[in-house]
């Protein structure tokens, strides 16, 4: 008898996919007519990195986190305030800005997480609320409202990384580790403990699993992967604002998340898909656009609780079942 | 700093926290239904001010004739967007309904934005505009206005759950659902009835509020996420919580613009807020029985 495979689990096949997705988005460049669809594919790759991780936390530990724009944004802000305000070199900004991350997760997490309930969700939201206002205030580091200007863009032996064909190759680097990372993790004794939890956590404990220590742990990685995009989206632009980090961008990464379906490994390949190409696509609608969004976000919920990519293996499903006599 | 400048700091965080306190009211009563964080409730507080001021505007009526009006229409509102996007879900999770809270918030400012446009809109105030003079601090009237009906609508409440039969139903619907359906109750009925509440209860708050800050069509996210914070310091799922966690998040609020920095105002009350919670997770009325995981 065949052992029944786990809804959620990771097989073989997975890195296979991983490999040839990954492999296949290094002709995006070749394909992309002009620069602005260039740059679409590596806002792609930071929507990715922070929709992943957050799936990891949301769709495998079941925990909401309201301040996943608030860890990106302390990533982005750590390394590029170090480098242009004091000259420091983004490769140890991108040291700062996961420690700082890490740190900031671990204090949050520790105390949030020994209880049940929405006490993440209400730290984090907190959290958010109280970095979008140090992001703000802090003018003399941070340029205030109106944004961190003149970040050095990467620059890697003395070979700049600038915003184009060599910035998009980096970042399908860095990302594609990330997700390398979070496919490893789940295939391993780890990813098994966060499946087993948000299963049951009473038998996950049974099982001596410890479940603080295992929530506590996705947590702060999250924060730190969404502390690299931020890294990422810094050194891109050579500028950061305020309002890319603020409470409603954290609420969108949650949307973004279940759009493509929560707690699936490639969902948040088509969420992050989503989030870049909807805006761009529903520009036409002008003030419309919102209400589309809110609409098909509920009409997608409703018919599709997987998100869009269980709507394809429920389209798989259908298709087998036919062609099966 | 003298006693009446500290007492005008206390009365505007009071104002601001009554306001709190019926976002956290509304937050509550889903809560104990659904189990699920209502990312709505802010949008109908919005939205009651918005469609008041254009009922004003539009019609000429008297600020107290409108409220029940303005009111009426939004928890209409909150009927309909359970019914066509909480009711149908298949195995809702509090999760998904979380989740799907969010897509109705956005659908509703987006409603609320086509229809009523973006520009910020006002309301009179209720009666007067003649200040009270109470030692040396200046309350305005509505401000009254916002004391007297917050504390109607939290006595309402109250009696409503204590003594009415819908109410007695929907606690007992949400104390355990499936014992509630073995005695008759209908229990997507009291899901959908709490909407509909919470919805009056986030209509009524925009509609006091307005006439001393005005409103426009992006006050909701922000609102909501204070209510959301003030029921989790008073004790989410409890109504009495809601009450005291608005009041202090207002009078903090208020107490650390005015003594420490205005910049710093927001960053100040949730960094004691976070502390509260962390050091009583039950919340400042909670029972101790908060689940250890």
């Amino acid at each position: 008898m065949e052992a029944p495979v786990p809804s959620k689990g990771v097989s073989r096949n997975s890195y296979r996919t991983f490999a040839i997705v990954w492999a296949l988005l290094l002709l995006f460049p070749v394909a992309a007519p002009n620069n602005f669809i260039l740059n679409l594919g590596i806002a792609w790759f930071i929507s990715l990195a922070l929709a992943g991780s957050l799936n990891l936390l949301m769709g495998y530990a079941g925990q909401i986190s309201l301040s996943h724009a608030a860890f990106y944004g302390l990533g982005a802000y750590a390394s590029g305030v170090l480098s242009a305000k004091f000259g420091v070199s983004p490769w140890l900004g991108l040291c700062a800005a996961l420690a700082l991350t890490g740190i900031a997760a671990f204090l949050i997490g520790w105390p949030s997480l020994k209880l049940r309930g929405h006490y993440l969700a209400m730290a984090t939201l907190g959290f958010n609320v109280i970095m979008s206002v140090l992001f703000v205030e802090l003018r003399g580091l941070t340029g205030g409202p109106n944004g961190l200007v003149n970040v050095p863009s990467l620059s890697l032996f003395g070979y700049e990384i600038g915003a184009d064909i060599r910035f998009y190759l980096f970042a399908w680097l860095v990302v594609g580790l990330m997700l390398l990372l979070i496919l490893n993790l789940l295939d391993s004794r780890m990813g098994r403990a966060l499946r087993a939890l948000s299963t049951s956590e009473l038998a996950a404990k049974a099982n001596g699993i410890n479940v603080h220590a295992v929530k506590l742990g996705v947590f702060v990685l999250s924060a730190m992967m969404a502390g690299v995009a931020g890294f990422l989206f810094v050194h891109l632009n050579n500028f950061a604002s305020p309002e890319t980090f603020d409470f409603a961008a954290s609420v969108m990464l949650l949307v973004v998340v279940a759009l493509g379906g929560t707690g699936t490994y490639w969902g948040p390949f088509l969420g992050a898909l989503l989030h870049v190409a909807l805006p761009e696509a529903l520009r036409a609608f002008s003030d419309f656009e919102i209400l589309v969004y809110g609409v098909s976000l509920v009409l997608v919920l409703l018919f599709f609780p997987g998100g869009l990519s269980g709507a394809f293996s429920q389209l798989r499903r259908l298709g087998r079942r036919r062609s099966a006599p | 700093m003298d006693g009446s400048q500290i007492l005008q700091l206390v009365l505007s965080g009071l104002v601001t926290g009554s306001i709190y306190a019926l976002v956290a009211l509304g937050f509550t009563v889903i809560f104990k239904s659904t189990d699920a964080i209502n990312f709505a409730q802010g949008e109908w507080v919005m939205a009651g001010g918005m469609i008041g001021a254009f009922l004003h505007v539009s019609f000429g009526l008297a600020p107290l004739l409108l409220v029940p009006i303005a009111t009426a229409i939004v928890a209409l509102l909150g009927l309909v967007s359970e019914r066509l996007a909480i009711h149908p879900l298949r195995g809702p999770t509090p999760m998904m309904l979380t989740l799907i809270t969010i897509a109705v918030a956005i659908t509703t400012r987006a409603a609320i934005m086509l229809t009523l446009g973006k520009a910020p809109a006002g309301l009179p105030s209720f009666s007067g505009t003649e200040n009270i003079v109470i030692a040396g601090a200046t309350v305005q009237p509505q401000a009254l206005w916002v004391f007297g009906i917050t504390l109607l609508v939290m006595i309402g409440t109250h009696v409503f759950f204590q003594r009415s039969l819908l109410g007695r139903a929907m606690r007992a619907a949400a104390a355990d659902r499936e014992a509630a359906g073995l005695v008759g109750i209908n229990v997507g009925r009291m899901a959908m009835w709490s909407f509909v509440i919470a919805a009056a209860i986030g209509a009524i708050a925009g509609l006091i509020i307005t006439p001393l800050t005005l409103t426009s069509v992006n006050v909701g996210l922000m609102l909501g996420f204070k209510g959301f914070s003030a029921a989790m310091l008073g004790g989410l799922g409890n109504l009495h919580g809601a009450l005291l966690g608005g009041l202090v998040l207002g009078l903090l609020e208020s107490l650390s613009a005015g003594l420490l920095s205005s910049q710093f105002k927001d960053a100040v009350a949730f960094v004691v807020l976070l502390i509260v919670l962390f050091v009583k997770p039950a919340g400042l009325l909670g029972r101790a029985s908060t689940e250890r995981a």
